[in-house]
């Protein structure tokens, strides 16, 4: 899974079936000291994700549409979790 | 799953089967401040409303092939959406 923060939500009526309804969340990938990786994800919001939060995103098909409880899904990246806190033992 | 612009269309009579009725599209994938970011690719258009000039999300490899209506098309990226704007955080919030 992929650490990221939530830099804003893309809104769209014309999409895929698996998608409507749905919170897609736009979201920089971060290092576990919430340093930028250049990357970035949209990923379908199952927890309630607000802007700015720091998330975990689960980035494999499989998982996504079990999460969805959506077998045809198509999609890969999925937001399963809002980070509270990050313990490092060392920094990376 | 990442944004990019629809900067064109593909025509091809002849090709694999399966591909038949597929809507091809030239996607120039965008970074998240929706600059051009890496090499255009051929998507297929999986809601078959996007044109050129507009702004879309695709998917790639086996989502792509979910994203089709046909059971199993060989196509290895599919728009599955078309932006209708992007809500950002306002710097102040960052």
């Amino acid at each position: 899974m992929k650490l990221g923060k939530v830099v804003g939500t893309v809104v769209s009526t014309i999409c895929s079936p698996a998608f409507s309804g749905r919170r897609l969340l736009l979201c920089d990938l971060v290092g576990p000291v919430g340093d930028a990786l250049g990357g970035y994800l949209i990923a379908v919001d199952t927890v309630g994700a607000g802007a700015g939060e720091t998330v975990l995103i689960l980035d494999e098909g499989n998982s996504a549409r079990q999460v969805l409880a959506y077998p045809e899904a198509p999609v890969r990246a999925v937001v399963v979790g809002i980070v509270d806190s990050v313990e490092l033992a060392e920094t990376p | 799953m990442r944004l990019a612009r629809v900067i064109g269309t593909v025509v091809a009579t002849q090709k694999a089967p399966g591909l038949e009725g597929v809507k091809l599209l030239i996607l120039q994938p965008l970074d998240r401040r929706r600059r051009p970011s890496g090499r255009p690719v051929v998507a297929a258009d999986a809601v078959a409303m996007a044109g050129p000039g507009e702004t879309v999300y695709f998917v790639a490899s086996r989502e792509a092939a979910l994203a089709c209506p046909e059971p199993f098309v060989p196509v290895d990226h599919a728009v599955v959406g078309i932006v209708d704007a992007v809500e950002e955080l306002g710097e102040a919030d960052r």
